[in-house]
This record gives structure tokens, sequence and C-alpha cells, in this order.
């Protein structure tokens, strides 16, 4: 590690072509991507929506249904970012070495990473709304306020996106993006408030879960579901923002370490 | 057009670039050549500014490196030597998402790209995809790619590698058309022919530092005996503890092969005519003999 990884970034305008590129591949695929980055979470809402939904009372003074499709809309967007900042960004960082290529053009490992994060978020954007749009056709919700969560899904993504592209620089193979899953994504979905209410939890775990990004992104748009303002929403987006810096300064740290040896 | 002064760089405690001066003029092709591991990629990651050095300065094309190195880049074209082509796109797309990057507007890169393509022969081709390329016509794509931005000044990372002769051919001939339009060249490569055929001047690199610089005939002049008789055989190891010291100003010996360096071979090969368990060729002197002797038989890994 040199102190000049620890510089302030350096981003050009170019790095909107970087994004275009990833664009432009997705373009290809769309259609079977955003299928297989939405059939899950479908899934897991739907069928434990009305299936365990049906056994329960109302949780939290709403429908089961309409409580866990607030989640699902979280839980879509951090997997989504979550996968396309691992699995697609360890390919072009480390097996295609697009990185590399574009490297060798005026633009810096910088651009790369911010056009990454940002890519990240942009996809992960359409898995957040395509459940946004289930809630307004099934007619969960009728609130207008569910629109501020359109600019949320974009928060939520750009968090994800950039710690997911820290564990994409430490990572020697793809293997290694089994910890991360086990150990940060499915902790989150299990503490974190998507299938049920966080108070359920012992307070230690309440207190872990209050530390946890996902938890924060949650207590946003839940209440934007159910037609109300989020309290603290200056607080959450606050953490949801300290993450998001805080995991792209260190993936670009880790990647500069990594390939501008 | 690239000049490196006291250029050093040590990973831990291994030096790996040793004070390295360097000076490409306008126009010229000039080769890099080491075997594996001499330092010739990270002398030209150094350049690119990709990594910063430990001592010495670096202007590429005007610039200081690696403060200004994204300027810099701009009026360069760089062929990597592992192929780093988007396999996602087409050889259209290839080009015309690589000439975005720098800041080119798709009309400009689209007037350009059948004149590309056609330079690497890749007429028709421009709808393949990747994986349908052979290995020649992907490094010739890499070119082409390089090309895009038209550069004043091209990196070349052992162009030829993994070709067949008529890829690597073409690849030269094409090389040599670029330097013939005004562009220099940089490259590396540890073929000698490749390096003879093409380079104005080089530098053989060996751990770390430039151990001799000039033109092919120079180096060859200068560093090694003008004649070689190379002897084959059972008979030569024994060939050489008689003749070898009498009439080779130099000799060396690997298995059952002895290169016998000379100023004058007739002697040599007085001695050999006639002997049953020997075979022999003579020739002159060539790059590779001055490489050999700089750098050694030692297998490099």
């Amino acid at each position: 590690m040199r102190a000049k990884h620890f510089a302030a970034p350096r981003i050009s305008t170019r790095f909107g072509q970087v994004w275009r590129r990833n664009f432009l591949v997705w373009r290809k695929l769309a259609i079977p991507s955003m299928l297989g980055n939405l059939a899950d979470p479908m899934l897991y809402m739907l069928g434990l929506g009305y299936g365990l939904g049906g056994l329960l009372p109302q949780v939290d003074g709403i429908p089961y249904i309409t409580f866990l499709a607030a989640g699902t809309v979280c839980y879509s967007t951090m997997n989504s970012a979550s996968f396309e900042a691992l699995y697609s960004g360890f390919s072009r960082m480390h097996v295609q070495r697009t990185w590399d290529a574009i490297m060798n053009a005026p633009l810096n490992l910088d651009d790369i990473v911010l056009a990454e994060v940002a890519w990240a978020a942009s996809k992960s954007f359409l898995s957040g709304i395509a459940i946004l749009v289930i809630i307004w056709a099934l007619g969960l919700s009728h609130s207008p306020l569910t629109l501020w969560i359109v600019p949320l899904t974009l928060l939520i993504g750009l968090t994800f996106g950039a710690l997911g592209l820290t564990m994409t620089a430490l990572a020697p193979s793809y293997d290694f993006f089994l910890y991360y899953f086990t150990l940060a994504i499915t902790p989150m979905v299990l503490l974190c408030g998507v299938f049920f209410p966080v108070t359920q939890l012992p307070p230690l775990l309440q207190q872990v879960s209050a530390a946890l990004p996902l938890t924060h992104a949650i207590d946003l748009v839940r209440p934007l579901v159910n037609g109300a303002v989020p309290q603290k929403a200056a607080l959450h987006i606050a953490v949801l923002l300290g993450y998001a810096a805080a995991g792209f300064y260190a993936a670009l740290v880790l990647t500069r370490r990594r390939l501008l040896q | 057009m690239l000049s490196l002064a006291g250029v050093r760089k040590s990973y831990g405690a291994h030096e790996v670039i040793c004070g390295v001066d360097l000076e490409l003029r306008a126009g010229e092709c000039y080769g890099l050549l080491g075997p594996n591991g001499a330092g010739k990629t990270t002398t030209l990651r150094l350049a690119l500014g990709l990594t910063d050095p430990d001592a010495g300065r670096i202007t590429l094309l005007g610039e200081p490196i690696p403060r200004r190195a994204r300027e810099a880049r701009l009026r360069l074209g760089v062929v990597p030597q592992l192929d780093n082509l988007d396999p996602d796109f087409t050889v259209l797309e290839n080009l015309l998402v690589y000439g975005r990057y720098f800041g080119m507007r798709d009309d400009a890169i689209e007037a350009r790209i059948p004149h590309l393509l056609e330079f690497a022969g890749l007429e028709g081709r421009a709808r393949s995809r990747i994986q349908a390329l052979s290995g020649g016509m992907k490094r010739r794509l890499s070119l082409a790619r390089a090309l895009v931005n038209d550069p004043d000044l091209i990196f070349l990372d052992e162009p030829t590698t993994g070709l067949d002769p008529q890829a690597r051919h073409l690849i030269w001939e094409r090389l040599k058309q670029l330097v013939a339009q005004g562009k220099t060249i940089l490259l590396t490569t540890h073929f000698m022919d490749e390096a003879e055929r093409l380079c104005d001047r080089l530098s053989v690199m060996d751990h770390g530092r430039l151990i001799i610089t000039g033109t092919p005939q120079e180096l060859i002049a200068n560093h090694i005996e003008p004649q070689v008789v190379e002897v084959y055989g059972e008979g030569a190891p024994g060939w050489a503890q008689v003749h070898g010291q009498r009439l080779c100003q130099r000799w060396e010996r690997t298995g059952e092969t002895v290169f016998c360096y000379t100023g004058d071979g007739e002697p040599v090969l007085r001695t050999l005519e006639g002997q049953r368990d020997v075979r022999y060729l003579h020739r002159r002197a060539n790059l590779e003999d001055v490489f050999l002797k700089l750098t050694g038989r030692d297998l490099r890994d």
C-alpha cells in the first residue's frame, strides 16, 4: 500500500463512456438478464407474501404482503447491485481485462471505478423499480409518496454497488464472493427487516441491525409504501450516502493497490 | 516522443527497473528486447503512467508522466501483450466503443472504421463476433483498435507472440506501413528476427537495465564476431575440445551443439569436412547471437 493509493479521486467526464459500454453489453442481453434478476425477489415476495401472509394477522398494522413488498424493493435492489459489482465487475476487471484496455485510453482507474458503481446502481435501479411497479399493479399502495422510492432506489444501488466493488477489488476468484453473500448479504436480508420487523429481534441483534445499510434503506422505503413520510429521513439518507462514499473510496484504494502496482 | 531518465522501480526489496534512460525519436521504430522478466512490460507500464516510478523522470508526447498520463494517452495507441478485446461486442462495436473512450464523436469513428478494417485485413468482418476470429485476426483487430484515435505513437507489447508465420509477416508489413506514414513505434519482443527486420534502433534489456542500444547493424558489428559455425552431433564436443580453443575466438556448448564464433570460418570448416559424426552450419552472426552473448543461455521463467 502506497500513499498514492489514498489520493483523492480524479475523475474525467469520459467515465460516462465506460458506463455506456456496460449499458451496450446489457442491452444485448436485456430480457434474460431482467428475468434472471427479477424472478428470485418476485417469487419470494409473492410466495411468502400470499402464502405466509394468509396465516398472519397484519404486521405493523399492514397486510403482510405490503410489509414484505417494501422490504423486497430494497432487497431486490441490493441483490442486483451486488451481483453486478461482484460477478460482472470481476469479469471485466480480471477475466476479460476490459479495465486494462480502458486504462490504455485516456481514462484512469478512478473513472472506471466510478463508472462501475454508477452502472451497478443503474442496473439495480431497474430491479427495484420493477418491484415498485408490481406494488402499484397489485394495488398494494396507492400513495403518491411511493414516487420517492424511485430516486431512493438509485441511492440504494449506489451504496451496494460501491460496497460490492470493494469485495471485487479483493477477490482472487469468483469463489470469494460466496463469503460476501453468506457473511454480509444473507445476514442483512435476515436482520434488516425484509421479512419481519426488526423489533422482533433480541436487543443485541437490533443494535447490529441499526448499523447495517439495508435497515436504513428499508426504514425509508417502508413508510413511503404505507403512505407516510419516513421518520429521521435525513439520518437514513446520510447513512446510505456514508456507506456509498466509504465503499467507493475503499474500492478505489483497493483497486489501485491491485492494478496500479 | 518518449523519454525516460534515470527511471527506477522496485517491488518490495526487488528492483525490477534499475535506472533506465531511453529516448524515442519521432518517426522511428524502437525495439525493446529482453528475456522474460527483463522489465520490458514494466517499462511500458511506467511510460503509460499505470505505475509510478520510484525515481527518475518520464515524458510521454510532451506530457509529464504519471501526472498528465491521461492527456498523453489521447495521442497514443497501445497493443497489449494479451488481447483484451471486448468479447460481448462485434468487431465494429469494439472499434466504436474504444474510440468513444478518446472522446471521439460516433460519426468521426464510423468514418475511420472502413479504413481501419482494411488496414487490419478484416474487411467483411465488421459484424463478426470476437469468438469467431482467429488469433491472428484478434491481434490485427487489437492493432486496428490502437489506431482508432490516429495516434502519433504506438506501443506494441510482444505483438506477434503466439502467431503463425503468415500472421506474423502480415503484422510486420503493417507496422512498416505505419512507420512509412510517419508514426513512431515502440515495440517489445523476444523475437530477434522481428527486431532485426523492423527496428531502426533497439535496446537489449536484462535485469531491469538497458545493456546496449544501437541499430541492429551496429550491435551485430560491435558486439559479436562476424561469423558463426554451428556444429551438431555426437562428435561436436570432442571436436570443440581439440579445435575450439585454437580456431574460434569464442565458443559455447549446449548439449551436443557447439557454437564457434570467429572472424573467419574457413579454417574451422576445413577441420570439419569429412568428419562423420558431426553436421555443421556456417552463417553470418545475427542479432540473436548478440542477444545470447549478452543475456546468457540460461532459461528464464
